[in-house]
This record gives C-alpha cells, structure tokens and sequence, in this order.
C-alpha cells in the first residue's frame, strides 16, 4: 500500500503560505487580512508537523503547540486593536489608516 | 483491516442506534411527564398509555409546521446553523466506551467506537464546534435578539468549557492516557472517580448545564428573557433539529460523566459477572459483555438525564452577569484547585 | 490507496476553502471557511501522525480563536469591502505573481530534495503522549513556560486596548476651573468661551 510522500504536504503547506501572502498583501479589510496571516500560521504548523513525520522527531510537533499558543495570543491582541481602531475611526479599511503617511 | 472496518461499522450502528434512537423520543417524554409531576399536573396523557405516544405526535407536527424564513436573513448561514448544531453533537459519542475489551475469535476488539489515542481531547475538541451553530444562528436570522442571544450563548460556552476541560484533565492525571476506556480501567481498580475527586465532579456536573444550555443557564434561549434567543426565527424542521441536537448534546455529556466519574459500563464488575452467568446461551460471550455494559451505561445516562430535567423545573434562572461571573470566577479557580489537589496525590501515589 | 484518497480529499478541501478566505468580499463567509480549512488541516495532521496536535487545532483554534474572530465581525458589523478599484488591480496582478513565483521555487526545490520518498511506517512510539510530554516539558520548559506569561501579557493587553477607560483613569477638572499660569484662579467660563474674562495681572 504506497503512502502520500511527505513531499506533498510540504507542497500543501507551501500552496496554502502563497495564498495566505497574496490575500495578506491585497486586501483591504482589516479582518480578512488576519484570516490570511492565520492562514500563513497554519500553513507554517503543516510544514513543522510534516518535517517531524519525516525526521521522526516529535521536536515539530512542540514547535506546533508553541506556534498554535503565539497565534492564540496575537489573535487576542491583534481583535483588540480593531475594536479600539473601530472605536474612534468607525472603520476598518486599513486603507484609509494614514494618519503617519507623509 | 476488512474485519475492524466491519467491526467498526456494527458498533458504530448499534451505539448510535440503541442510545440516539432510543434516548432521544425517551427524553421528549420523560421531559414533559417529569415536568408535570414536579408540577402537580398531569402531563401529557392522551396518545397511548401514559402519554407514550406523544413524541410521536411531536414529529408529525414539526413535519407539518409551516417553514418561516425571514426574508432579510443571510440564507447560506441561516440553513447551516441546524446542520452545525447536530454534528458536533453526534460526532462526539464515538469516543465512549460500552464494553471491556472482548475476545472475538482470536482478535482484541475495544467495545468502543473509536478507541483513538486522543479520545477524551478529540471528544472536547468536537464538542467545543457546537458554538458555530449558536453564533451562526444568531447573525443569521437578522434580529437583534437572536444576535444578543447567540453571542451570549457562545460566550457561555467557551466560558465553560475551560472549567469542563480542566474537571476532565484532573480526571486523567492519575490515569496516564486519554483514552476513555483506560479510564474505566482505572476506576475498575480504584474508587469510582467521584469520591476522590468530588470538587472535580462538582465543576463538571455544573458545567454539563452550561454546556446544554440548559437551565439553570439557559438565558440565551429562555423564553420570558429574550424571546426565544438563538433559534426565534427557526420553526418546524430546523426548530427541531436543535430540539433534538440539544438533547442528544445532553445525552453525550450525560454518558460521558458516568464514564469519567461513575465508572461508565461497570458497575462493580456487575457486567462481567452477568455476561460470565449468560455465556454461552444462544450467543457468544462477547456479545453479552457489550450487551450488558451497554445497559449498565444507558441506566447511568439516564439518570443524568432525570436529573437534568428535575434540575430544569426546580431552580430559577440566572441572570447573565451572574452566569459569567460563576463561570469565570467560582468554577474556574475550583477546578485549577482540583487539578493541583489531584496532581499532588497522584505523585504521592495515593491515587 | 485509502489514505491518498482522504490526503487528495482534505488537501483540495483546504486550498478551495483557503482560497474563499482571500478571496471572498463578506468578511463572515471568510472566516468560515477558515474553519473548513483549519478542520481540513487537522484531518491531515491525524494522516500525518499526530493526533495531539489536531485535536488541540480544533480545540484552541476552531473553538476559540475563530469564535474570537466572528464575535467581532459580528459585534462590529463589519460590512462587505468595496469594490475596489483600478489601482487595486495592479496589486492583486504583482501579489499573485509574486505568490505563483514562490510557489515554484517551493516546488522545485523539494522535487530536487524529496522527490517522491516515503517514510516509513507509523510507529506506536511517535504518536505516543509519553515521548511528546517528556519533550515538552523536559527540554522545552522554558519555552512554555515563557509561553505561558506571553499569553498573560497578552490577555492584560487586550483588556486594555479593547476596555473603556475605567473612571479613576479619566483626568477630572475641578469645578472652579484649572488655575491659570501664575498660581491665581484661572479664567472663568461662565459666559461664552470667546468673551473669557482673563485673570487679573495677565495683559
């Protein structure tokens, strides 16, 4: 019974990290581009997570737990700096953030 | 391969049908009947003896209903949110254990659905999908009081669920693995897990409410509070389905606390003995070992389930606040005591 | 011949749902299919051994930072993003370009390296809890533990940026006015703020 080369959930998590940057890099909503940066995250834990399958060291799957906490984290923060920018500018078209722009 | 597949599928068909099947028109009119003598009344007692026929009658009239849905709701969402709230609900009854471990022909067969290596993490992690269908169901339905209602039931949710989690953690320390059947293994042992961990099983029992949404914590779907909450704009069918995903979320949770704390299919090696006395007769002895935990655990969940509606129609409700502080601020340290308690006396060995 | 189908199944579930995240205009749908993509993710880290980390995917991820995420778009109303404009076009052409680029040097890297090898089987001791807690809380204790006041800083931050001010942190202005420049009371504003009075010994 021939298994998946691991290869291919590399090429996954890569496939997936692309489409997290594009939509990172193009869109203007606030919210959706947090979504492509968890993306990026997770695509990031399916690489760790496939190179421990493939060296047999469980040293990735620690690595996955510290990275699922950090992101819990900054998903925390990063909900509450939108709240706050809402707050005061009643949007969050991070377009139109450019009170430091020169 | 071919044989555990087999295998896999009868227990999967005979757990869920047997205990969903059986369970959930058992509920509708345990509910009402219990309702009306708590309430010194008598109850729904027109269709069949005793009223048995009345959750019949319940189907055929949510067949009938006529199908409302608001023009103004988000449809995508608004037709998911039911389907999302039955499957979190059945997916996590596969990780509970009805039997020990039998011998059919020469193979170990676990009578458990699914004997994962992370059962009791994977039971939480799908039971904590079930807030998807709140909030869904809530912004769908374009009413600002099914919007309070479901972000207040998530936000219960996810507030009871830490303490449930921990209750559960506290329960594993002593027994080194996450599978459900090596917890019984461990209570076979031992003392069933209430006894020596009482505060954990205080935490959890009261979270089991939380988690249902069922009073005294109901708030986010009471009627004299906020319509109807969540699910005002669902009649018939759809109303029905959280109906019943509410009760079979009642029913897992029941069956999973008389597994973790009651000691699940043993009952002080009751089935053992039993299945020993009935082997032989006509079937083989594995097939009665399932039979009777199977049983031991369904008398076990449903006595749960008459303690869930015995609580529902003898205590008041809370208010929201109140709920958000017991969860946070009673339940929570609780269980981290109880899970430093149990840490300790596991390394003593005591436990 | 199983376990290709469920991986060609879940791998094309997360890119489809992946690519309704980035691309979708309602920020709801968005993170919905965020959800799909994280449970798809998780079905592959159970393929690839590791059923710990899956469920706590779908513990701490889909049961709780996406609730996070859709408790405030839906609290926020946020709306449905414009249709942007030409100049947005540009820079969707340059970011997928950039992003088809990287996927290729990706692709033809780990061809070159990996190639089509396949590990061997599982073995009961990767997927064991023992090896995974002996790591975690051997050799990387001061990372989780460093992990665990990170995530206090972060609940701390959070409650502040998104609390109101409580109210001993306003600033409160005296009845009588703040006292002027020289130590004397201050102007008055009893009538209108432009016909102020100045305080005696200011010109």
């Amino acid at each position: 019974m021939e298994m998946v080369p691991v290869s291919w959930y590399l090429l996954l998590a890569a496939l997936l990290f692309a489409i997290g940057t594009a939509g990172a890099l193009t869109r203007r909503n606030g919210i959706t581009i947090f979504l492509s940066i968890e993306l990026m995250l997770n695509s990031v834990n399916l690489t760790l997570v496939a190179y421990s399958r493939m060296l047999n060291d469980q040293t990735g799957q620690v690595l996955v737990f510290f990275v699922l906490a950090v992101a819990a984290a900054e998903a925390a923060v990063g909900l509450a700096l939108f709240i706050a920018i809402y707050r005061h500018r009643r949007t969050i078209d991070l377009n139109r953030m450019n009170l430091l722009r020169w | 391969m071919a044989f555990d597949l087999i295998a896999t599928s009868i227990k999967l068909a005979l757990f869920l049908g047997i205990f969903l099947g059986a369970i959930a028109p058992i509920m509708v009119w345990t509910e009402r009947r219990f309702a009306a003598y708590i309430q010194d009344r008598p109850g729904p007692n027109r269709l069949g003896p005793l009223g048995l026929f009345q959750p019949l009658a319940d189907v055929v009239k949510f067949f009938f209903k006529e199908d409302v849905t608001p023009a103004a709701a988000d449809k995508l969402l608004y037709l998911m949110a039911p389907v999302l709230a039955v499957l979190p609900a059945l997916t996590t009854f596969v990780f509970i254990p009805f039997g020990p471990t039998v011998e059919v022909g020469d193979r170990l067969v676990p009578l458990v659905v699914s004997n994962a290596s992370a059962g009791v993490l994977l039971f939480l992690a799908l039971a904590s999908l079930g807030v998807y269908s709140l909030v869904l169901a809530g912004y769908a339905s374009n009413n600002k009081y099914s919007l309070m209602g479901g972000i207040r039931a998530s936000a219960q949710l996810i507030s009871y669920e830490l303490a449930m989690t921990l209750a559960v953690v506290a329960v594993l320390l002593p027994v080194g693995a996450f599978r459900l059947t090596e917890v019984v293994a461990y209570q076979q042992g031992f003392l069933w897990n209430v006894v020596p961990q009482f505060l954990g099983f205080f935490v959890f029992f009261i979270a089991m409410f939380a988690e249902t949404n069922r009073l005294p914590f109901d708030l986010p779907e009471a009627e004299s509070e906020l319509i109807a909450g969540f699910h005002t704009e669902y009649s018939a069918m759809r109303f029905a389905a959280f109906f019943m995903s509410e009760y079979i979320a009642m029913t897992t949770l029941s069956a999973l606390c008389a597994t973790l704390y009651f000691g699940g299919w043993d009952l002080f090696g009751f089935t053992e003995w039993a299945a020993a006395g009935m082997a032989g007769l006509f079937l083989p002895l594995w097939f009665w070992l399932g039979a009777f935990g199977m049983a031991v655990l369904i008398t076990k969940t449903m006595f749960f389930m008459l303690v869930f509606v015995w609580v529902r129609w003898t205590f008041p409700r809370f208010r929201y606040d109140q709920l958000m502080a017991l969860g946070w601020k009673v339940l929570l340290p609780l269980s981290l005591i109880n899970v430093v308690f149990v840490a300790a006396m596991t390394l003593a060995g005591i436990y | 011949m199983i376990e290709t189908a469920i991986f060609l199944l879940f791998a094309l579930l997360a890119v489809a749902s992946a690519l309704v995240v980035v691309l979708h205009r309602n920020p709801v749908y968005s993170t919905l299919s965020l959800v799909v993509t994280l449970i798809s993710l998780a079905v592959l880290f159970v393929l690839l051994g590791a059923p710990f980390i899956a469920a706590l995917q779908i513990l701490i991820y889909t049961g709780a930072i996406v609730v996070l995420f859709l408790f405030v778009v839906m609290l926020l109303n946020i709306g449905r993003e414009e249709i942007s404009q030409q100049r947005g076009l540009v820079q969707k052409a340059l970011a997928g370009i950039g992003a088809l680029i990287f996927l290729g040097i990706v692709a033809s890297s780990l061809w070159g390296l990996y190639g089509t090898t396949q590990v061997g089987p599982l073995t009961e001791d990767f997927v064991s809890l023992q090896a995974l807690a002996t790591l975690l809380f051997g050799e990387y204790l001061l990372t989780f533990e460093l992990v665990g006041l990170l995530l206090l800083v972060a609940v701390i931050a959070a409650t502040v940026l998104a609390g109101r001010l409580s109210k001993a942190s306003q600033v409160s202005v005296p009845e009588e006015g703040l006292p002027g420049p020289a130590g004397g009371p201050g102007p008055t504003y009893t009538e209108h703020p432009d016909q102020v009075t100045p305080p005696e010994g200011v010109r």
